[in-house]
This record gives C-alpha cells, structure tokens and sequence, in this order.
C-alpha cells in the first residue's frame, strides 16, 4: 500500500516553493523511497542493534583548546548584508 | 473547579569550556561581535564537527550530580528548523539517547521535601545572539534583526524535568537548588541575569484528584528566580481562568512580560515531529565506558545538599547550613574561617547575617572584600576573650569587609576594646563604690536592682567599654 506523504508540508518545512507538477512528481519519488523504507522494516531486527553510524567508531573528540577563528571582514563580506560587525538579516520573527 | 499544577521545568545551561562545542572558537562573550566564528559554526559547507571532550566530561558530571543514569552509548541527531540565529538551519542535539537519563533531586519548600525526578540531560549548542532593531525596540516591531554569532556552537547542556512540580514554590525551588548544584559543579558560572542558565517552565493544570494532564503551555523569557514563580503563578491562574469560563487552553509557547506581569502568546511552535530529528551523519557515537564514568565521578566536588548536612554536623543550625552550602563565596569564607580555628556557629552567624547584609548593600562578592577566614577567628576570639562586646564585634566586621584592616587594629582604632582586664575594672569598680556609699549600703542591704545603677555608672566612667558581666561580677564580689 502506498504512503500518503503531504509533500506541500515537507516543501513548506524546508522553505521550497514547488509548483503543482513538482508536487505531484516528488510525491510519486519519495514514495518510491518510503516504499523501501517499510520494506526493509519488514526484516526481522530483533536484537540487532540500531546503526546510528556506517563507521563502527567511538568517541572521536577533540581537546578543549581555543584556535584561530575566521577574520571578520572577510566572513562579513560574504554576506548578502552586514553593518557594524554584525550580519543583517530581516526581522526574523517567524509569523506563519 | 479546584485545580491542581503540573509543572514541568527546562533548564539550558552554557558550558564555561575554553572552546565551543564542536569547533576550536574560543567561548567569550565580551568579545566583539563574530569575531569568534569559522565555518564550523558559521554552517558553511563542508565543514565538519568535531566534540568537545571536556563538554562530554562535564555533562556527565552534571548527569552525576542529579542522580542520572549516564548512557553507555549516545549520539547525537539533528534538529531542524529556520531561524536566523541558527546558521545551519538545524542545531546540532540529542534526540532519543541523551548522554544522561532518569535522575532526581530532593527539593524542600516550607520544611516539606519532595523528590522531583530528572528526566534527561542533553549534550547541544547554543544559537548566536539576535538584536530586533525596530522604532519600538521590541521583537513584533522590528524592521531589522542583526546577528552575532559568537554565541552559535557554545556548549549547551539541557536538564528536562518530569513534570512532578506542583506549585510556582516549588518551582522556583527547584530551579534555585539545581543552579546551585551547577554552579558548585564550576561547569558554568550559571547567572541568570546574563542568560548562562534559562529556565523555561511547561505548566498545566488538571481538576483535583485527576491522573490525565491538561494542555501544556510553555512559558519563557524569565531572567531571575522571582519572575519564574511569578510567572508560573499567573499562569496557572491564567489557565484555570480559561477553563472556568468553558474555554479551552491552547498548546502554545507563552513570553512572561515582567514589566505588565502577564504572559503573552507567542509565534505557535513547530510540533516535535516537524523538527525531523535524524542522527547526525557528521558526529560519531559517543560511548561513556564505566571506567571513564568513574573518572568523572572521581571529579565531583562535595555538593551542596552533603556539605549542608556537614555543617549541621558542626553544629550549625538547618538555615544558616543551607545558605552556606549554597552559596561559592559564603562556603568559601565559612571553610577558611573554621580552618582559621573560629567556632562553626559564630562564623555562620556573621557570614549569613552581617557579611551578606553587607555584600548585598555594596554590590559586592564576599570574595572581593578585604575580609578573610583569618579575620574571622580572631574576630571571634576576641569576643571570646571578652575583649570586644558582639555588638562592638558586628560594627568592627563592617570596617574589616571595608578594608580598614585586621580586627585587632581596626578594634583599637575606633576604640572598641572592651576592658576586661581584672585590675582595671576593679579600681573602676571601687571609684564608683566610693562615690555612691548610700546606694552601695542599699544595694548591700538587698536593693537588687541598684546593680544596674551600678555597671551603668562603671560604664561611665569607662566610657562604656568595660564588659557588663565582667562589672556586674565584680560588684557582687564587693556586697558578698
Ligand atoms: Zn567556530
């Protein structure tokens, strides 16, 4: 049985406008992939344990050590808008 | 309807690491702004993360300090959503297998002590820090928001609560011991007021005697103990309001406004499903191995609720031990005064009583005052001695803390000693006699109240240094 997937929601989560043929393209591609998805779940796991990592690694860390950041002009010149030291973005209250 | 609280607190705590949480910028809020970013906490592509091991120490030993079951293996995921204050657009976190679960902490309001359990703590960063510009100042009006990212990646720990807190009281309790027990952990320096510890509470309310819990409402933006209880208070009220009036509470994050005293409605959040949590592709496993638990567990200091206990054993009354044991600097000054020899209750009464009367009216840490241990055993040795009355000892306390000098010196320069030298008071006593004979044969006779006619004149003629007891056991000696 298909997934029912609510591709408008998953665009809007990420911010992505999509046009009605879009919709209806990627409904049909990710429910391909859900469709593998629920196959693979049908697999007996018991007492297998979940992999987290494709790596069979622990604790990679690093010490508690300060390094050099970026300089600052040159990261602010990267951005679309800045002013005294800081980026300026619009006001970000999220009204939907 | 009688209602009844159920409350929930979010603790997030700032980790006071050298560096951030998954990159080597240094953690440092007075510096100016985005001068501590690279492209780890910048979110540009292709850079990578990598953990902090002290950030992973100290959370365990939070975890430890709160009872918690430290997992044996944990990862983290990723929590996504937009906000320019958050330059990857997710924040690295921890979803299912946080690094600590399932602990508690014993809090007491009005001498009743109630376990309220621990849920989890998580290991996450910090966002960077927005400024709404706007011709109002405040967040709905902004025309502009302008960023600093200094802040992004800092090493963020979040305690989780059951929701087994009961009343604003308890509450605001709650979140005092467990700032307490974080600070005296030295993790973080834990200050509200410059937002290194945020309390967040979820408050419902449910009929009296009832098990299903009603609508949760998130309440934020409370920067002291007093606005948590305050606010967790007019929100219970605010919700039994709804209901009483056939209404329903709407699940919703709520702002306290300090100023108006009322919680406003805030942007409707994004339900937990939509943050789309999945384990972080970037970051290995994290595996806390007993032996190393046990390292970390070697590392706790004493905490707050054992060294209160210890005190008592001292024989320190219940409050003074609590405020003590909570407080850095008292508990340091109260250490130092006992291993300077002065007696555990007279030190507590001064450190709990005039001292902290004084750091509070000057603005003052204790640490940063001329006083010291020292200081205070021979403050109490002198009274000890009879040599200053503790009335005299109180205001000679006031001129050390203002760095007049030791108590011997600072006693002496105002004048303070009290003369409890035999002979001196003795001659003092016999001048006194011979000028009042009448009253001293009444007093003889069994006049007893003359006495305090008596010490009064001695005190006199001392200019009111002389020890009362020491006069009055003197007098008596010259009846017998
Ligand atoms: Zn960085």
């Amino acid at each position: 049985m298909p997934i029912e997937i609510d591709i408008a929601h998953v665009a809007r989560l990420a911010r992505i406008e999509l046009s009605d043929q879009q919709l209806a393209d990627y409904r049909a591609q990710l429910g391909v992939i859900l469709d593998h998805a629920a196959r693979v779940q049908e697999l007996p796991t018991d007492g297998v344990a979940p992999t987290s990592h494709p790596l069979d690694m622990v604790n990679a860390f690093r010490d508690d050590v300060v390094s050099p950041s970026l300089d600052r002009d040159e990261v602010l010149s990267q951005a679309p808008d800045a002013i005294n030291g800081f980026f300026r973005v619009p006001p970000s209250l999220d009204n939907e | 309807m009688k209602w009844e609280p159920v409350i929930g607190i979010e603790v997030h705590v700032e980790l006071e690491t050298q560096s951030k949480m998954f990159c080597g910028c240094a953690v440092d809020f007075e510096a100016e702004p985005n001068t501590n970013v690279c492209p780890v906490c910048l979110g540009l592509p292709g850079a990578l993360p990598v953990p902090n091991r002290t950030a992973i120490e100290w959370i365990t030993k939070i975890g430890l300090a709160f009872n918690c079951s430290i997992s044996e293996r944990s990862q983290f995921h990723r929590k996504n959503y937009f906000y320019s204050d958050q330059p990857k657009n997710y924040q690295i976190s921890q979803f299912d297998v946080p690094v600590c679960h399932d602990g508690w902490i014993d809090v007491t309001v009005d001498g009743e002590t109630s376990r309220i359990r621990v849920n989890r703590a998580h290991m996450e960063e910090d966002t960077g820090k927005s400024i709404h510009v706007g011709e109002s100042g405040r967040i709905h009006s902004a025309t502009e928001t302008l960023l600093n990212f200094n802040r992004a990646g800092v090493p963020l720990v979040e305690i989780v609560s059951e929701a087994d807190i009961r009343s604003a009281a308890q509450a605001r309790a709650y979140a005092q011991d467990l700032r307490t027990v974080v600070a005296a952990l030295g993790v973080s320096d834990a200050k509200l007021e410059e937002g290194s510890i945020r309390f967040d509470a979820n408050v419902s309310i449910r009929p009296v005697g009832t098990e299903p819990f009603g609508t949760k409402v998130e309440v934020k933006n409370m920067n002291s103990f007093r606005s948590l209880e305050r606010a967790v208070d007019y929100e219970i009220l605010r919700q039994a309001d709804v209901l009483d009036q056939g209404g329903t509470v709407d699940q919703e994050t709520r702002h306290w406004d300090e100023g108006e005293g009322v919680t406003h409605s805030m942007r409707s959040k994004e339900g937990s499903s939509d943050y789309r949590y999945f384990p972080e592709p970037d970051l290995l496993p994290i595996e806390v191995t007993e032996e190393w638990r046990n390292e970390i567990a070697a590392t706790l200091p004493e905490l707050p609720s054992a060294r209160a206990a210890r005190y008592v054993g001292l024989g320190v009354d219940a409050d003074s031990a609590t405020s003590l044991a909570g407080s850095e600097p008292l508990m340091v000054m109260f250490e130092s005064s006992l291993a300077a020899g002065a007696p555990a209750q007279v030190a507590a009464n001064w450190l709990t009583g005039e001292v902290t009367a004084w750091s509070r009216r000057e603005s003052t840490d204790i640490t940063d005052s001329a006083l010291t241990g020292q200081h205070v055993a021979q403050l109490a040795a002198m009274v000890e001695a009879n040599s200053l009355s503790s009335t005299a000892a109180k205001e000679v306390l006031g001129h050390v803390l203002a760095g007049e000098g030791d108590p011997a010196d600072v006693a002496a320069a105002h004048d303070l000693i009290q003369i409890s030298d035999s002979g001196a008071l003795e001659s003092a006593v016999d001048q006194v006699i011979g000028e009042n004979e009448d009253q001293f044969a009444r007093l003889a006779g069994g006049e007893d109240k003359l006495i305090g006619f008596f010490v009064g004149q001695v005190m006199r003629v001392t200019g009111g240094k002389a020890d009362p007891r020491a006069v009055t056991d003197i007098i008596r000696s010259r009846i017998g």
